[in-house]
Formats: C-alpha cells, sequence, structure tokens
C-alpha cells in the first residue's frame, strides 16, 4: 500500500499528439481516485504512465517514495484490472490467479492459500478448474479482480473494467468494487467514462477534458461546486442546465427575462449561468417565469420536463404527482444557481 | 443459425452452376485418383500392348524393394525436417517483425516475397548458390574448412533440397503467424508484463501457447507440401541422387512411373503416399481436437 505523486505529467505521442499535459496530482496511501472524462481526454493515458505500459514525456510518477518512470510495469508491484479482462484464455481460473505469483517465485504452498483466500472472498471458487471461455462475463470479471488481489499489491489500476457488463451486473460489481477496496485499503486509480460509475465509487473525482485536469474533488463538492461548464455539464445526469444570462445589480436575466433576483458578488454584465434540473421548480400562484414544455421523459420517480425559457432549452426535475400543464411558472432559487465566465466557462468566485 | 434458401425456378438450373466445379473436380482429381488405385492392381508387359489383374502383388513387391523403404526413410527425414524448419523460420520472422516498430509493412512484403518463386527456379537457385564449382556457399564453406559437394555427399544432398523446400515455406507461414500473433489482444501481452513475465517468459507462457492452433494448421499443411508438393525442387536439385540420398516417395513414384515405365508400382506406390498423408492429417487433426483448444 502506498500513496501515488505525480508532478507534472505529459504524454506527447510520436505523431505530436498531446494525450496528457502537466499533470499534478497526490493521491493518498487507500484512497480510491476515479479519472473521468469523454473519450479521448487522456484518463486511460495516464493510468497507462502509472502502470509503465506508457512512456512518460516529461514530468514524473512516483508510488511509494519511489520514482517509477524507468521502472518496469512488473517492478512497480501495482496490479491492473482491463476492460477485456484479458485473462489467458489457455489457462484455469487457477493458473490465471497463480500465474504472477508463480513469476515472481512465490512458494506453492503460499500461492494455493492465496488463491484460495481471494477466491474465497470474489466467490469463485467453484471455477477454479474452469478455462475463462466457459464463464459469464460477470464471472470472468470477478476472475480479473481476483487475478489483481492475489498479488497483494501496492495499488489497484482499474481500466473501465465494467464496460462490458450490462447495466444491472455493472451496478452490483460497482458496488463489490467499492466493498473491496474498502477492505483491503489498497490504493486504486480507476478510469471510466460513466459519471455516475465516478460519484459513487470514488474518494475523490479527477475530471480530465483535452489531457488536462478540469477539477479535483470529492464527488458531491464536484457535484455542487463544478469548476467549469465542462464540469457542471459532464457530472451529474441529467445535466446541468447552463445559459447565457444577463447580470445587472443583482438581477440575472435570461434572454431579457429575469429569472432570479438578490444575487450577490457576482459582476455585472454577460455571464454563463448553471442550473440544475432539480433547483427548477413550479412557482407560487401569481409569480414565475413562464416555461414552454417541449417534451416529458418519465423517469418513474422522477419526471423530467424538457422545454424553454425565452428559447433557451432547459430541463427541469419535478414529482410526477405535480400536474402539467403547455405552459407553467417556474421559478429558481437565487443561491442555487452557478455562474461561469462567458468565455472561459471558469466559475465565478461569489 | 438461420440459413438461407434459394429457390430456383427451374429445377435443372441448380445443377447447371454445379457442373464446371464437379467436371474439374472429376476430370482432374477423381479420374486420375480412380485410374491410380486401378493400375496399382494390374502389371503391363513391356511393350504396353497387355495388362494382367495382379491383385497386392504390386504393394506386397513394394515391402520388399529396397530402394522403395530407403525412399520411405529418406521422406520421414525429409519431411519433419522441411516442416521444422519452415515453420520456425516463419514464427521467428513473425515474432522479430511483431516486435519492431518502424519499417514492419517493408519487411513484411520483403518476407512474402519467396512465396511468388516458382518452386522448380526455387530449386535452381539453390542448386547455384550451393554449386560445388561455381556456387558462393561452397566457397565461404571452404573458408571454413568444410567441403561441401552434395553430387557426392548424401547429408549435403539432404540439406540442400531441405533448405530449398522450406524457404519459400517460410513466406507462407510467416504470413499465418503474423495474422495469429495480430489476433492476440495487446492487453493480454500488457496483463502478463504487470503479472512479472519477461519477455522469453511470455512468448513461452502465452503468445506460444495462443498461436497453437496456427502451429498445427501449419504443421500439417507443410507436411503435407514437403510430401506431395515438393516434386520440383528435387527434380531441379538432384534428382532424388547421390546413391537415391534425396529420392523421396514423391519423387519415385514419378522415377519408377514415367522413366522406368513400371506404371503398376508407381500407382501403387502413389495409393500408399496418399494413405500415409491422409492418416497423418486425421491422427493431427484429432490430436488437435484434443490438446491444442482452448
Amino acid at each position: 500500500m502506498s500513496a501515488i505523486e505525480i508532478t507534472g505529467v505529459s504524454k506527447v505521442y510520436a505523431g505530436g499528439v498531446r494525450a496528457v499535459s502537466d499533470v499534478n496530482l497526490s493521491i493518498a496511501d487507500g484512497e480510491f481516485i476515479v479519472l473521468v472524462g469523454p473519450s479521448g481526454c487522456g484518463k486511460s493515458t495516464l493510468l497507462r504512465m502509472i502502470a509503465g505500459l506508457e512512456t512518460i514525456t516529461s514530468g514524473t510518477v512516483s508510488i511509494g517514495s519511489r520514482v517509477v518512470n524507468e521502472v518496469d510495469p512488473a517492478a512497480r508491484n501495482i496490479a491492473m484490472v482491463f476492460q477485456n479482462y484479458a485473462l489467458y484464455p489457455h489457462m484455469s481460473v487457477y493458473d490465471n490467479l497463480a500465474y504472477g505469483l508463480r513469476n515472481r517465485g512465490v512458494p506453492k504452498a503460499d500461492i494455493d492459500a492465496r488463491v484460495a483466500e481471494a477466491a474465497r472472498m470474489l466467490e469463485i471458487e467453484p471455477f477454479l478448474q474452469r478455462k475463462p471461455k466457459q464463464l459469464s462475463g460477470g464471472q470472468r470479471q470477478r476472475v480479473a479482480m481476483g487475478r489483481a488481489i492475489v498479488r497483494k499489491p501496492d495499488a489497484f489500476l482499474f481500466d473501465e473494467p465494467l464496460s462490458n457488463l450490462d447495466a444491472k451486473l455493472r451496478v452490483s460489481m460497482r458496488g463489490e468494487i467499492r466493498q473491496l477496496q474498502r477492505r483491503l485499503g489498497v490504493t486504486s486509480v480507476y478510469v471510466t467514462h460513466d459519471q455516475l460509475e465516478a460519484m459513487t465509487l470514488a474518494d475523490r473525482i479527477v475530471v480530465l477534458n483535452g489531457g488536462r485536469i478540469e477539477q479535483v474533488g470529492r464527488p458531491l463538492d464536484v457535484y455542487h461546486n463544478p469548476a467549469s461548464t465542462f464540469v457542471a455539464s459532464f457530472i451529474g445526469s441529467p445535466a446541468m442546465n447552463l445559459a447565457d444570462a444577463e447580470v445587472t445589480n443583482g438581477l440575472v436575466a435570461i434572454g431579457g427575462q429575469v429569472v432570479a433576483s438578490g444575487v450577490s458578488g457576482v459582476k455585472d454584465g454577460q455571464v454563463i449561468v448553471g442550473l440544475r434540473a432539480e433547483d427548477i421548480q413550479p412557482a407560487a400562484p401569481g409569480t414565475g417565469v413562464p416555461f414552454a414544455v417541449r417534451y416529458i421523459e418519465e423517469l418513474g420517480a422522477l419526471r423530467l420536463v424538457h422545454g424553454s425559457v425565452e428559447g433557451r432549452h432547459l430541463t427541469m426535475a419535478l414529482s410526477p404527482d405535480l400536474p402539467l400543464a403547455d405552459e407553467i411558472k417556474v421559478a429558481v432559487a437565487a443561491d442555487r444557481l452557478h455562474f461561469f465566465e462567458d468565455g472561459s466557462g471558469r466559475r465565478m468566485t461569489r | 443459425m438461420q440459413t438461407k434458401r434459394t429457390v430456383f425456378g427451374n429445377r435443372l438450373l441448380p445443377y447447371a452452376f454445379l457442373l464446371p466445379q464437379l467436371a474439374v473436380t472429376v476430370i482432374f482429381f477423381l479420374w486420375p485418383a480412380t485410374q491410380a488405385v486401378i493400375q496399382s492392381f494390374q502389371r503391363e508387359d513391356a511393350f504396353g500392348l497387355s495388362t494382367t489383374w495382379v491383385g497386392l502383388a504390386n504393394y506386397a513387391d513394394l515391402l520388399h524393394e529396397p530402394t522403395y523403404l530407403n525412399s520411405l526413410k529418406v521422406t520421414a527425414i525429409f519431411a519433419p525436417a522441411v516442416t521444422l524448419l519452415s515453420v520456425g523460420l516463419g514464427l521467428v520472422f513473425a515474432v522479430s517483425l511483431d516486435r519492431l516498430v518502424r519499417g514492419s509493412r517493408v519487411y513484411a512484403a520483403l518476407l512474402v516475397w519467396p512465396y511468388a518463386v516458382a518452386p522448380a527456379v526455387a530449386g535452381i537457385m539453390w542448386w547455384f548458390l550451393f554449386n560445388p564449382t561455381i556456387g558462393l556457399l561452397p566457397y565461404l564453406l571452404a573458408a571454413v574448412g568444410y567441403r561441401w559437394d552434395h553430387s557426392l555427399q548424401p547429408t549435403d544432398a539432404m540439406i540442400l533440397v531441405v533448405i530449398a523446400a522450406s524457404w519459400k515455406q517460410v513466406s507462407y507461414n510467416f504470413l499465418f503467424f503474423m495474422a495469429g500473433l495480430q489476433a492476440i489482444p495487446k492487453s493480454m501481452i500488457e496483463a502478463a508484463a504487470i503479472d512479472g513475465a519477461g519477455p522469453v517468459k511470455r512468448f513461452f507462457t502465452i503468445v506460444f501457447p495462443l498461436l497453437s492452433p496456427t502451429t498445427f494448421f501449419l504443421a500439417v499443411i507443410n507436411l503435407v507440401y514437403a510430401m506431395f508438393d515438393t516434386f520440383p525442387v528435387i527434380h531441379a536439385t538432384t534428382g532424388g541422387n547421390p546413391a537415391q540420398s534425396t529420392n523421396i516417395l514423391v519423387y519415385k513414384v514419378f522415377v519408377d512411373g514415367f522413366i522406368g515405365l513400371n506404371l503398376g508400382s508407381s500407382a501403387a506406390q502413389s495409393v500408399v503416399l496418399m494413405a500415409i498423408v491422409v492418416t497423418l492429417t486425421v491422427i493431427q487433426f484429432k490430436w488437435v481436437e484434443r490438446k491444442v483448444t482452448y
């Protein structure tokens, strides 16, 4: 178990493509970090640089107190779970788990004990003599986890390990990974493009965009205080509503229509205003802003109402038992608004 | 799986479509094969005027004929040697190329070229290279004290035909191994690297086992090639000499039948050869099914 320190790390590929730019990140011992971002944001490249599968163009990665830039993947004492599991198809489950231990010259009795322990933990004991081909997707996923666990590594690296599973299995495996990591207390770095996975698994989320870190923070901090419009639109489902707005003397207007008043600490001028779907609610009788309903998505516990205010598309989340009309009046709490700079999209401090 | 059925309006039309392929198969394969089987039970007189039915006499004679038994022995060395050399080199080239970052396309193209060379031409080329009088290789071998002469030394002759016969097969095997290597997911190799296996260990514990279906397929193909298709190589280089030392079964079929005009014995030999190859193929594929699939 070790802390991981990433200092000024960049990756430039031979063709000149810049995949990761100047990333700084301190991962504490035992922490569960989730790297999240759209495809091509550099999250996998960053993970592979920690694993040693990708060379580091500049900067340093250290595991424990040791700089590992020039250390072979095998000598970094990390374990990785791959998206396609990468199980060895010609070996039994037992041999898959034992392979890494045998390569390190662990005595046979020890191997037996450690494989048995991992198999019990993951409930794959009945399959130890089977070949990966004879297992279901979820079972293969467990074997891949087992292969990481038996090694007792300093860190677990996960590269979108759940994306090949069906939706239901993904949710249950997500929970198991979380519990397992808590129980073992091993530092973990987990890559995903699924913001929900990031929210539910992480101690801290790292949002990446275009090879740079947009924001690092605890899931709820990132959700409630997104550092940029990118993070605001990426974290949370449905995505945060973003609209051009004008601030004058504490009044916030979307397309000339004043939606909130009494906003303090925001300079007058053009901004991008962000509103969570659940923060837009029907207004008290006689007040509010007209909201033209376009279509409705029923989620059961929640109803997503898509519509517009002054031509700007907005989504609100309502309780399904509220009555609906084609045009309703809505209100927004001023303290629930997020303000971003018009050009850069960075969050404005209030 | 759902099968797609085409319904023809005319009942004869499907047969007409099949006819060209069937005609080729019957005329160039079934008919000669049947002829060979029939001839193997017959004996023709020296002038080709009469044939007599002799039953299994041609086959029985083979068992007592020293040159035929010698030919069996020669083939038992030649065919496995060609298979081992061409499959081995194909694998070595494919693995080397797989590790290459730059220029692999150029190397791949160059490595495939030999396959386009006709076997007889390949034979002649190696014959020249190894020619004791004008060849380059005997000159170099002489420098290290070896006197190469494949026209007198049976071992030299065998080495020459094995190299000449393997040379172009290497290209073929290389292509299959390349495809096989590309089919192995990169993440599996990376997983093995993280699991602490070095490049050599990775090759023997992961890559080679995963290539085993390809390897066994190629072993069968090359063995059949060495037994059947190497006639031009022998013909262009040693002609089965010196002292019958490179007279493999398929070449002896030709010599006995078309030079010696002993059609009955030649036919019997070709039937035996066919039986040997069929048996080997069946055994190998049975073994492959049991051992190689994963």
